[in-house]
């Protein structure tokens, strides 16, 4: 055993060293990993960064593949969905990897922004990490839309001609804008190739710089934590943080189990509720595209609704969009926003815990609301909420400056 | 008699649910042998064909062959009708819809309470869950005849108005109530099956990749455990 | 242990322990993702749909006389149909020091009922896979007796003009020639005397 085994590493580190000359391999590996010194103290709400990561890998693979067997053209489009469903073998598991995926992805993302929120990570040196980010969701929201408007169903179809249109609130020039965005005069097949060669090639290569921009950013400066305080300050002899442990083994093994509990709900639904009761397929998207009927309850997918509800909420088209942007928009400036001594939500004084909470009500509310039938007092509500999103970012400076706040600790607690 | 837990006015607000098992082969068995009788002569189900009845519903391919399929069909074809559009349009109005994906678009429940909801007025065939449908009650010598029982009040301004409040069994058909209602759960069944076949195997299969990942997850948890000890202390 | 050490990784308390859950969480894992990626290798093999279009298909052969060759396509593969005359059928064995595997032994390129002098289940009639067994060219049909460029004793075959191959009226291949198997015989059977089924061997055939 000892010989051909210690000759094999020998050959084995040989080539290692062959390889780290010509490329950083070993150095990578030390600089994003093995000394990458990440806080000991992250909790549940850190895992959503790696999941994010590891629904992006779901979506790209199966989202190859689907290629493979989807045809975009208006005609077949949507029998070519069925075709995968039913006559590619495992077609059927791959399109719902990615359909479901696609939910998670927004599941995953907004829970990873709340937790930005909740301890500060979009503050200074993180601003870039957090603009990025917000760029991650744009794409992403357009990646997700231009998705769904593949599988050629009614609310493909009707859900495209609605959020297109809403570019025709832009002065002057939106009947021609609209125009050229369809490539038509109605929502049709030159719309169809299009969206389909942003869905597969343009957006995922840019999602993917972002993605690696966002952690290069991260890598740079380090990642926050609960505590909001910065680790970098008590280091040992050696420079190393004292509150710090090495990003692997110790959160590539957290991280794995993180990703196991993920994975159980992730095929729970896949396998059990893949329509998940019409939030992640709507019905009407099994009815095949219909430029002459628009269906009875059009609404977006679900990871939209907020934003949807906010612009049914404005009774004027022009603002509803206006609003409608504006609150994706807003985000950028968060950083600057956030005038507080403290970075995380835990030494932060009561005014903000109760904001940011309301915060969250508000924005699922608003999702609930777009899904409602729009009575008089839920348009009322539809119309508060909408007001609460923008009056937390412009109160937050003010808030932030005057509350009282708790001491940061020294050290990172438990 | 009136009908049980009937779906009031037009919409179908409140639909009956329909008890279906699409793990049941000889449900599914039934299901398609009534939708080949009783709904294939109009409606197509242009993605299923018939010879993924022999792989999923247990059927031997005689057994298709001698009572499924219809001229020159062959076992390999589509589930599609000979009918000609155009005249269909004529005879009923609009061309009968497609079926495949009606249990998915409508959902089972509507499909169930639509069969149950059928009624004759003086001008023919009604249903409380699609109001003026043009499908006339192709199922009705298997239930009968219902009539619409219906109760007249006046509202504020003076107005009167008649609404129905229950279908009422008139002329019995071959089938008692309940034996008509286990029929039309089969044939739901079926169009639920049909709608999504790969849904036989995707819920036999869930429970195994659950289980696996369960045990994977387990190991992970105690690695993490094993790595962490020397953090947490 | 103090806690400027936890910025390294340590010796652990239990390495065996570490090891074993190490190893087998790995091995649980990379099971799974094995068993994840069979879906997706699977899903590129010949859809249902496919597969019916490559059913078996049926041929009238009522028509086709003495000498005749006609060419119906399976599965996307031209499969020639031929009624050899008995100048043809008698021919056969005399070619066989010309060729590369007269005896029909490479078991892949027949099935068992078709392993005989004349390649098929009735004599007079050739059902084989016409494409060249090199690059898949289409031969062409020199069914003749009459000297030829590349073989002045030709005795009637199949010459593939992209590397010039040569099959007998048997499709078995010459030797000395790109092309080192004899045609692909399908499964077919004779459902009567005028109708033969490709795509499914004789019941009883293996």
């Amino acid at each position: 055993m000892a010989k051909p085994a210690s000759n094999l590493s020998k050959n084995v580190q040989a080539f290692g060293a062959w390889v780290d000359e010509r490329l950083p391999v070993s150095q990578f590996w030390r600089e994003h990993l093995t000394e990458y010194y990440a806080p000991k103290n992250f909790n549940l709400w850190y895992f959503f960064g790696s999941l994010a990561l590891l629904v992006l890998v779901n979506q790209l693979v199966t989202g190859i593949w689907l290629t493979m067997f989807y045809t975009p053209q208006a005609d077949q489009a949507f029998s070519s969905v069925e075709y995968i469903m039913r006559d590619v073998e495992w077609g059927w598991l791959i399109r719902y990897m990615h359909s479901t995926g696609a939910s998670f992805f927004f599941i995953v993302v907004y829970l990873h922004m709340f937790r930005a929120m909740l301890y500060g990570s979009y503050r200074k040196p993180r601003e870039l990490i957090w603009i990025l980010g917000v760029f991650i969701l744009l794409v992403l929201m357009a990646e997700a839309f231009m998705g769904y408007v593949l599988p050629w169903g009614q609310m493909s179809y009707w859900g495209a001609q609605v959020i297109i249109s809403l570019f025709g609130a832009v002065p002057f020039v939106g009947d021609a804008l609209v125009e050229w965005i369809r490539g038509d005069y109605m929502i049709s097949n030159a719309t169809l190739n299009r969206f389909f060669a942003l869905h597969v090639v343009a957006l995922p290569l840019a999602l993917l710089l972002l993605v690696v921009l966002h952690l290069v950013a991260l890598h740079e400066v380090g990642s926050n934590n609960p505590d909001g305080i910065d680790i970098k300050k008590n280091k040992d002899e050696k420079g190393r943080p004292l509150d710090g442990i090495p990003f692997h083994p110790y959160y590539t093994v957290k991280d794995l189990f993180g990703a196991g509990v993920f994975l159980i709900l992730f095929a729970f639904v896949l396998f059990y509720a893949p329509t998940f009761g019409g939030l992640f397929l709507e019905k009407d998207n099994f009815v095949p595209a219909d430029p002459l009927v628009t269906p009875e309850h059009i609404v977006p997918v679900w990871y939209f609704t907020p934003y949807y509800a906010m612009l049914r909420a404005v009774p004027d088209k022009f603002f509803g969009v206006v609003v409608m942007g504006a609150a994706i928009f807003v985000l950028f400036f968060l950083p600057w926003l956030d005038r507080s001594r403290v970075r995380s939500i835990r030494y932060k004084g009561l005014p903000s815990k109760i904001m940011l909470a309301l915060f969250v009500v508000g924005f699922i509310r608003l999702g609930m609301l777009a899904l409602a039938e729009g009575t008089p007092i839920q348009t009322l509500e539809s119309r508060i909420w909408t007001v609460y999103y923008f009056a937390f970012f412009a109160l937050m400076p003010f808030v932030t400056m005057f509350e009282k706040t708790k001491p940061e600790p020294e050290r990172v607690t438990k | 008699m009136l009908a049980s837990g009937f779906a009031f006015a037009a919409g179908g607000g409140d639909l009956e649910h329909a008890d279906i098992n699409v793990h049941d082969k000889a449900s599914l068995q039934r299901g398609a042998s009534l939708f080949v009788n009783y709904c294939l002569g109009c409606h197509s189900m242009q993605y299923l064909r018939y010879n993924r009845l022999v792989d999923d519903l247990g059927l031997s391919e005689e057994q298709v062959q001698q009572f499924m399929l219809h001229g020159d069909q062959e076992v390999a074809d589509a589930m599609v009708n000979s009918m000609d559009p155009d005249q269909a349009e004529q005879w009923f109005g609009i061309a009968p819809p497609d079926l495949s994906l009606t249990a998915r678009s409508r959902g089972p429940d509507w499909i169930y309470s639509f069969l149950k909801s059928f009624y004759m007025t003086q001008d023919g065939w009604n249903n409380t869950v699609l109001e003026n449908a043009s499908m006339p009650h192709v199922l009705w010598e298997l239930q009968g005849v219902q009539r619409a029982v219906t109760e007249s009040h006046t509202d504020a301004e003076g107005v009167a108005h008649s609404e129905i409040v229950g279908l009422e069994l008139d002329e019995a058909g071959k089938l008692s109530p309940e034996q008509y209602e286990a029929h039309i759960q089969d044939l739901v069944a079926f169009m639920r099956y049909a709608s999504e076949p790969s849904m036989l195997q995707r819920e036999k299969m869930g429970i195994w990749v659950l289980l696996f990942l369960v045990v994977f997850t387990f190991l992970a948890w105690l690695l993490y455990q094993e790595y962490w000890k020397e953090i947490k202390k | 242990m103090s806690e400027t050490d936890l910025a390294s990784t340590q010796p652990p308390e239990n390495p065996g322990r570490r090891r074993l859950l190490t190893w087998t969480t790995g091995v649980v894992g990379a099971m799974g993702a094995g068993l994840a990626i069979w879906p997706f290798a699977a899903s590129w093999k010949p859809s249902a749909k496919a597969r019916l279009v490559g059913a078996p298909v049926e041929v009238n052969i009522s028509n086709l006389e003495s000498g005749q060759i006609m060419r119906v396509v399976w599965r996307g593969q031209t499969i020639g149909v031929m009624r050899r005359s008995e100048r043809m059928i008698n021919d056969l064995p005399e070619l066989n020091e010309k060729l590369a595997d007269p005896q029909s032994e490479v078991e892949s390129q027949q099935p068992q009922y078709a392993q005989n002098v004349h390649r098929s289940i009735k004599p007079e009639y050739l059902v084989a896979n016409i494409h060249c067994t090199h690059l898949g060219c289409i031969p062409q049909v020199l069914p003749q007796v009459e000297a030829q460029p590349f073989d002045s004793q030709w005795r009637g075959g199949f010459f593939c003009p992209c590397h010039r191959s040569r099959f007998d009226l048997a499709g078995r291949v010459y030797s000395g020639v790109p092309a080192q198997l004899n045609l692909v015989i399908p499964e077919y059977h004779f459902v009567d005397d005028n109708t033969l089924i490709i795509g499914v061997g004789p019941e009883g055939a293996a």
